[in-house]
C-alpha cells in the first residue's frame, strides 16, 4: 500500500480533461470523461480491456484526436496546438508502452540517444553519454547499454522503456500497462521503479492498468472507467467500498480467483 | 426488421456520400495523395536526416549487389544464347552485340533491377515499417517529438530513388559482361570489337532515357513500400500483407510505367 504522499499540489492541475467523447465507427469508447491530475500525483485508471484506458492517454498524448470535450496538458489545448507546438508539449510528456516499443534495429545506447541527437543538439557526445549512463543506472540497466532489445527479458525491456521517456526529463509520465505480461516479481520491480521515478524526477503520472496490486503500490489516487464515463474515483479503499457487481468482480478476479 | 431497425439503418447509409466500398476506394486514393504531398513538403525542410539515409542506401544499393550480379550475368548469357538462333538463319550473328546492347539498356536492365529492387527491397520496406507501426515503435517516434515520416519514409524513398538507377548502371555493366563471355566463345569476337559495336548501337536517348525511367522505379517502390508498411493494419497478418502488397502493387506499377515511358520515348525518337 502506498503512503500519503505530501509532494502532491493540490493548487495546480498539470492534466485537465472535461467532457471527452471519442468514438470508433459505431462503438463509443469515451462517453464524456472528466479528469485531472494533479502536479506530483500518481493516477491510476482502472478499468476492463476495451475500456478505452489507452485510447485516453493516447489523446493525451496527441496520437489521437478526441471527438468532442477539452484536453488541457500544461495549460495548453492538445487538440488545438500546431504540430510544432505539439512536439514542444510532447518534450514534457512521456509514454510508456505496454510492449516498451524500443527501436529494434538500435542498441539499447541508441535507443537512448535517438531522442537526444534530436531534441539536445547543443548536448556535447560526452554529455549525452553520462546522461544516458545516468538513466540506465536509475532503472537498474546499465550492463546492458550495448544490447539489443531483442536479447532482452520483458522487464527489462519495459525499464529500457521508461528510460528511454525519461531521458527528455519530462514533467508527466503516461504508463500504458506497466506490468502487463510480467511476472508477480518483476512487477513488484517495475511498481517501484515507477514510485522511484516520481520520487526522483518529480514527475506526475497517469498510470494505465488492471492490476490492482500495481495499482495499489503506485496510485495516489484512483479511477475506474465503466462503460466509457470514470464511475469510481478516490484511494483504492474508496473505488473498491461498493455494492457494485461490476466493480466488485474486478476486484474478486484480481485477489478472491 | 421493426420500425427502429429501419432507421438506424437509414442512419448508417446516410453516413457514407455513395456506399461504404466505393467511400473507402476514394479514402484510400486520397490517403495516397495525402502521402505524395507530405513526402513532397518534408523532403525539402530541416532536420535532414542523411545518416540515416547513407544507411538506407547501403541497405538498399550495397545489399543487393550479390544479387544483381548474378542475375544481370545470366540474362545478359541467356538472352544472347536464345537470340543467336534467329540471327544466324540471316546471316547477321555479328548484329548480336548491338541487339543484346540495345535490348539491354533500353529494357531488360532497368525492368530487371525494378523487378529484384521490388522483391527484396520493397517488400522489406513494408514488412520494417509494418512492423513498426504494429509494436507501436512509430507512436513511440511521434510522442517522443520526433518525425516518424522524415526519418523513416523520406529517408527510405530518397534511398531507393537515388540506388535503382544506380544499380541500374550496374546491371548494364554486368550483363554486358555476361552477354560478351556468351559471344566471345561462339563468334571468337575480341573484346574491343564487342565494346565497339556496343556503343555504337546505343544512343544517349537510350542511357537518359533509362536512367530517369530508373528514378521514377525507385520512387515508386520506396513510395509503395513504405506507404504498405507506414498504414499497415495491426497484427502479424498486417505486417506479411504489407510486405506482399508492397512487392505486387510496385511491380505492377513499375510495369505500367514501362509502358508509358516507352510511349513517350518513342515519341522522341520519332522527332
Amino acid at each position: 500500500m502506498k503512503k500519503i504522499n505530501p509532494n502532491i499540489n493540490y493548487e495546480n492541475k498539470v492534466i485537465e480533461i472535461k467532457g471527452l467523447k471519442k468514438a470508433f465507427d459505431d462503438f463509443e469508447v469515451l462517453k464524456g470523461v472528466d479528469l485531472n491530475l494533479y502536479q506530483g500525483e500518481n493516477l491510476v485508471v482502472l478499468g476492463r480491456s476495451g475500456t478505452g484506458k489507452s485510447v485516453l492517454i493516447k489523446i493525451i498524448s496527441g496520437l489521437l484526436d478526441p471527438d468532442e470535450g477539452m484536453v488541457r496538458v500544461l495549460g495548453q489545448e492538445v487538440n488545438k496546438l500546431k504540430p510544432k507546438q505539439l512536439d514542444q508539449l510532447r518534450l514534457k510528456v512521456g509514454f510508456s508502452f505496454q510492449n516498451s516499443a524500443l527501436y529494434d534495429s538500435m542498441t539499447v545506447y541508441e535507443n537512448l540517444e535517438f531522442p537526444l541527437i534530436r531534441h539536445a543538439k547543443d548536448m556535447s557526445k560526452g554529455e549525452r553519454d553520462r546522461r544516458i549512463h545516468f538513466i540506465l543506472d536509475g532503472v537498474g540497466l546499465l550492463q546492458a547499454i550495448n544490447q539489443m532489445p531483442s536479447e532482452l527479458s520483458g522487464g527489462q525491456r519495459k525499464r529500457i522503456g521508461i528510460a528511454r521517456t525519461l531521458i527528455l526529463k519530462p514533467e508527466i509520465m503516461l504508463y500504458d500497462e506497466p506490468t502487463a505480461g510480467l511476472d508477480p516479481i518483476t512487477c513488484i520491480e517495475i511498481n517501484a521503479l515507477i514510485n522511484d521515478v516520481q520520487e526522483r524526477f518529480n514527475t506526475s503520472a497517469i498510470i494505465i492498468t488492471h492490476d490492482l496490486t500495481c495499482a495499489r503500490s503506485v496510485g495516489d489516487r484512483m479511477v475506474m472507467l465503466l462503460e466509457g464515463q470514470f464511475q469510481r474515483q478516490g484511494t483504492f479503499e474508496e473505488v473498491f467500498n461498493t455494492d457494485d457487481e461490476r466493480v466488485k468482480m474486478f476486484y474478486d478476479y484480481n485477489f478472491v480467483y | 426488421m421493426g420500425l427502429k431497425d429501419n432507421k438506424v439503418d437509414t442512419e448508417r447509409k446516410r453516413r457514407y456520400f455513395v456506399s461504404r466500398r466505393v467511400d473507402r476506394i476514394f479514402l484510400e486514393l486520397y490517403k495516397v495523395y495525402a502521402f505524395h504531398v507530405r513526402f513532397f513538403k518534408e523532403v525539402f525542410v530541416p532536420p535532414y536526416e542523411l545518416k540515416e539515409v547513407v544507411r538506407q542506401c547501403y541497405e538498399v544499393g550495397v545489399r543487393s549487389l550479390p544479387l544483381i550480379s548474378l542475375t544481370g550475368f545470366i540474362i545478359g548469357i541467356v538472352f544472347t544464347n536464345q537470340s543467336r538462333p534467329s540471327l544466324s538463319e540471316f546471316g547477321a550473328t555479328s548484329w548480336l552485340p548491338s541487339l543484346v546492347s540495345i535490348a539491354i539498356v533500353r529494357a531488360l536492365a532497368p525492368l530487371v533491377t525494378a523487378i529484384i529492387a521490388a522483391g527484396r527491397v520493397g517488400s522489406a520496406i513494408g514488412a520494417e515499417l509494418g512492423s513498426m507501426r504494429v509494436t507501436e515503435q512509430i507512436d513511440a517516434m511521434e510522442v517522443s517529438a520526433t518525425n516518424p515520416f522524415n526519418f523513416l519514409v523520406v529517408t527510405r524513398v530518397l534511398a531507393t530513388t537515388l540506388m535503382v538507377p544506380a544499380l541500374m548502371i550496374y546491371t548494364v555493366f554486368v550483363s554486358l559482361m555476361g552477354a560478351y563471355l556468351n559471344v566471345n566463345q561462339n563468334e571468337l569476337t575480341s573484346f574491343t570489337t564487342y565494346m565497339t559495336q556496343v556503343f555504337e548501337a546505343i544512343t544517349f536517348l537510350d542511357i537518359f532515357s533509362s536512367i530517369i525511367k530508373t528514378f521514377i522505379f525507385g520512387f515508386t517502390i520506396g513510395m509503395v513500400g513504405c506507404y504498405k508498411g507506414y498504414y499497415s493494419s495491426k497484427g502479424t497478418e498486417g505486417v506479411g500483407k504489407a510486405a506482399n502488397s508492397s512487392v505486387v502493387t510496385a511491380m505492377f506499377l513499375v510495369f505500367i510505367e514501362e509502358l508509358l515511358s516507352l510511349q513517350i520515348i518513342n515519341l522522341f525518337r520519332a522527332m
